[in-house]
């Protein structure tokens, strides 16, 4: 395909407005169907046993008293899920995670399944199933886990990424390093040079649909698969490897999805339901509860980080390091990895030098949470950039302004910049009336900037024109947010008709081509290319249908507007012929239109952001609370704006929650102490003000429309705008996240001591 | 065990169901009356995903029994519109774009109900604490709240 990709300055006519989504009628009546909406003649009820252990080893499974139990169809245990990855380490890693084989790695780990006729029988047959364990010793924080005394997890991990490969194995499964110059050189040249260490506890993403699935294997080999999941696609290709099927024989529907922000994107019990239905030659349906949401699926890394950072007097950064270790769960993962190479990306710099540390604790596998990673990096690197700006008396925006990167500048993990949007955020925040307005006793204003880098990736999307004009947008990337809204926005731009006449759905993985799944913010940016690209080819067809019709060449046949125009005085007699008046006549001219797209959506622009947060503290208890908050952020074009800005709020009150007050609180017994929403609180409404936005529009030159991923990048900021916010309200630099009401009187109290 | 023989009335509609005695309303509702609107994002009363309104009174219908609905009188998100005609909070919530997933808009589209049918001029703030226990992971609830602000005020000129 001759498919040109560069921006190319349009001028939109339907990009950039504000309709209402296609699937919204069904979401504010009930009739959308998520995960746990779906149901199948005859389906049985799964459900998982799981370990309550940190660390265990099974030495038997006795399931004979559950398999007896009136009602019980199927048992199964690691047996039923045969080891069929190849030597692939990761799906073994998948495999293992799914059902625990010869040790229980975490609280919640699952050991065995069921599938029965109804959910009490199988709660009842999960507690006839006796599992013998003998307990291990268990670590769950990062730091401890990296020590030389630490229960090894997993005795076949040597760390990988030293020089030389160490004699013993260790927790650490992987060291990484990113940077360029010479740090030591660097800070030799600095007047002013901050040292500090941070911790950020483990969070989760929180979506409030708890996992869902109905699997339906037949004994012919085929099999279906109803899930919530950001990546039916990927879902279907592990869940054809681990259950040993073609993929192609198995079709997997992703159903309406309750919020995933990287937590959807692994498979975690679709394989064990799939495995129950095979077993018991009956559809089952698999449902978490919320309990198994925080115990066993995958939250995101709990971080140790230590920042050093070195400027001259007049302001310029002379060198920056970072060690970054992340908890990445019992199986390795690339969680530091991609801490270190966010990192320092907002600043141009000559010398900088960032090392990542994997390490394995005793705690659910690390899944991907909104720009994974990154936030935590942040936290650490904007926390000792406005201490830094402090010690030179500097303001902290001019601070961040003096040393932004700008289109041109090598990256701290290596790539050179294109145009980009740290500066102008910087700069808009600045001259932002949020930046003067006043503030009272006990509050204090803070800001920050993020980056991440967005994904592209492989995108098929099918464009069918039915013979009424209307349009079918098929996409095969799930809408997690109101993409279909903002893909038939694209799909009627491009075609020149308007938003009404685009039906966008998400295609089932046996009617469309691989597409990789909804993450990194790659939905709208992948998919609107993807759907340029068919809507082009399409009105190639468009047009050679028109020449058909006039019986002139197709070379003469410009489309416009909607329309096939003949081009020149000739033809001036030839009125323009609409989409709908070819569509009408496509049974003559040739058969259905369509247009197609295969591509792998590549030059996704990187995505920048500041945040400016006022709070206030209470001194006496140490709870803060966010009273006014403004996100600034590069979109590219913002394709749907009402949906960007709701992107831009979201990601603050998910950073805002992990500030404050979200974490995993783990026993000494290494159970998972506050699984559910009540201990484990997300922000409500009654704890946040407004969240302002300001779209800033600096166009991605490697898309057509010059569109940026914008889902994740407002996570990023939130922990050091608030943690330098609560610097100023209170007067103490908390380096530990969340900065919940105990850990914040503790700091004040021990600055008041330190004065006194 | 022997199952409860419950008589009662559900979005205006007379219904009749047998159910488990330990069985919730919420699970009636979904898997027995396939009124899938609800949802359960916990099963503990903290979410608010599955919100209903019983005798005038909002609850989470996953903390009721299903036998404790005999004569009452049950209202889901499915009872909100009037054949095409949505209410006027769910329209809002559409021109507002106060949903992303999805998930939680049932709930919050039958707690902001029962919140203007008791307080029809709510403030900002009055909203941000009646709608405290639905959780919404999406928006950071802003959209949220200008939509329920704007059907109050649609809603007090009717």
């Amino acid at each position: 395909m001759n498919f040109d990709p560069r921006f190319s300055g349009r001028k939109f006519a339907s990009v950039g407005t504000r309709p209402i989504r296609p699937d919204g009628i069904d979401k504010v009546t009930g009739r959308a169907r998520y995960g746990a909406d779906f149901n199948m003649a005859g389906q049985l009820v799964g459900r998982i046993l799981r370990s309550p252990h940190a660390h265990a080893k099974i030495l038997k499974i006795d399931t004979s008293k559950a398999e007896k139990l009136a009602g019980v169809k199927a048992v199964i245990t690691a047996a039923d899920l045969p080891d069929l990855t190849d030597g692939d380490a990761a799906m073994y890693d998948v495999l293992d995670n799914c059902m625990a084989r010869s040790k229980a790695l975490y609280d919640g780990h699952a050991v065995a399944a069921v599938a029965a006729v109804d959910a009490s029988t199988a709660r009842q047959a999960l507690k006839l199933i006796q599992v013998a364990y003998e307990l291990l010793p268990h670590v769950t924080d990062v730091d401890e886990a990296m020590k030389h005394t630490a229960p090894l997890i997993n005795d076949t991990i040597f760390t990988e990424g030293l020089e030389e490969k160490p004699v013993k194995p260790s927790n650490v499964t992987k060291r990484s390093q990113f940077g360029h110059g010479d740090v030591h050189q660097g800070f030799g040249h600095a007047d002013f040079i901050v040292e500090r260490s941070f911790k950020t506890e483990q969070t989760h993403q929180g979506y409030i649909e708890p996992h869902a699935c109905v699997a339906n294997v037949s004994s012919d080999g085929t099999a279906d698969l109803w899930v919530c999941t950001q990546g039916h696609f990927v879902y279907r290709q592990h869940c054809a490897q681990l259950l040993g099927l073609e993929a192609s024989k198995l079709r997997v529907t992703s159903s309406e999805i309750g919020g995933g922000f990287g937590g959807k994107t692994h498979v975690w019990a679709e394989p064990v339901a799939l495995a129950l239905s095979r077993k018991a030659g009956r559809p089952v349906k698999l449902v978490m509860t919320r309990d198994e949401v925080f115990r066993a699926s995958g939250p995101t890394s709990a971080t140790s980080i230590d920042v050093k950072i070195g400027a001259r007097k007049d302001g310029t950064i002379t060198a920056a390091e970072a060690t970054l270790r992340y908890s990445s769960g019992p199986y390795a993962g690339t969680w530091a990895e991609i801490g270190a190479m966010t990192a320092f990306a907002c600043y141009k710099l000559d010398n900088v030098k960032t090392v990542g540390y994997e390490v394995l604790v005793n705690r659910p596998k690390t899944a991907a949470y909104r720009a994974p990673s990154a936030p935590m990096a942040a936290f650490a690197v904007e926390s000792a950039v406005d201490e830094l700006a402090k010690e030179l008396g500097m303001d902290p925006v001019e601070f961040r302004i003096k040393n932004a990167a700008q289109e041109g500048t090598r990256s701290s993990y290596g790539p050179v910049y294109g145009p980009i949007g740290i500066g102008p955020t910087l700069e808009a925040a600045k001259t932002h009336p949020h930046m003067k307005a006043p503030l009272g006793k006990n509050q204090g204003r803070g800001m920050a900037c993020g980056f991440w880098f967005n994904f592209g990736g492989q995108t098929c999307t099918d464009l069918n024109i039915g013979m009424d004009g209307s349009v079918s947008l098929a996409v095969g990337t799930v809408d997690v947010g109101g993409s279909r809204a903002s893909l038939s926005l694209v799909a009627a731009e491009e075609l020149g008709i308007a938003y009404e006449q685009v039906k966008a759905v998400v295609a089932d993985t046996s009617s469309l081509g691989y597409n990789d799944m909804t993450d990194g913010s790659r939905g709208t940016f992948s998919s609107s290319m993807a759907t340029i690209s068919a809507a082009r080819n399409a009105i190639k067809i468009l047009r050679d249908r028109a020449a058909q019709m006039w019986d002139i060449p197709v070379d003469d046949v410009v489309w416009e507007n909607g329309h096939a125009i003949a081009k020149g005085e000739k033809y001036g007699n030839l009125a323009a012929l609409s989409l709908k008046e070819i569509a009408a006549a496509s049974g003559k001219t040739g058969g259905p239109i369509a247009g197609h797209s295969e591509l792998v959506a590549d030059g996704a622009g990187v995505s920048f952001a500041t945040h400016i947060c006022d709070i206030e503290v209470d001194p006496e208890t140490g709870a803060a609370r966010v009273i006014r908050y403004t996100v600034i952020q590069d979109a590219g074009k913002a394709v749907h704006p009402t949906y960007v800005e709701g992107q831009y709020q979201g990601g603050a009150a998910q950073g805002i929650g992990w500030a404050l007050n979200e974490e995993y609180i783990y026993g000494k017994d290494g159970r998972l102490q506050n699984a559910g929403f009540l201990d484990y609180r997300i922000p409500v409404c009654s704890d946040l003000p407004m969240i302002d936005t300001q779209i800033l529009e600096i166009p991605n030159p490697n898309h057509p429309y010059g569109v940026r991923g914008v889902g994740e990048t407002s996570i990023v900021p939130p922990l050091a705008a608030i943690a330098n916010a609560m610097s100023n309200a209170a007067g103490v630099r908390m380096t530990h996240i969340p900065m919940s009401p105990p850990r914040v009187l503790a700091a004040i109290e021990a600055e008041r001591e330190g004065r006194a | 065990m022997a199952g409860v023989a419950v008589s009662t009335t559900i979005n205006g509609d007379h219904v009749e169901y047998l159910c488990q005695p330990d069985e919730t309303l919420l699970d009636v509702l979904r898997d027995r009356l396939g009124l899938t609107g609800a949802k359960e994002g916990c099963g503990t009363g903290d979410c608010g995903a599955c919100s209903i309104i019983l005798d005038n009174r909002l609850v989470c219908s996953c903390l009721v029994l299903g036998a404790e609905a005999e004569g009452r009188i049950v209202e889901t998100v499915e009872g909100m519109a009037h054949g095409e005609k949505l209410h006027t909070l769910q329209q809002k919530f559409l021109e507002h774009a106060a949903l992303q997933c999805g998930i939680c808009t049932p709930g919050f589209l039958i707690a902001a109900k029962d919140l203007l049918a008791k307080n029809p001029d709510p403030s900002e703030e009055e909203i941000r604490f009646g709608l405290a226990g639905n959780l919404c992971r999406c928006t950071g609830y802003d959209k949220i709240v200008r939509a329920v602000q704007d059907a109050a005020n649609v809603m007090k000129g009717a």
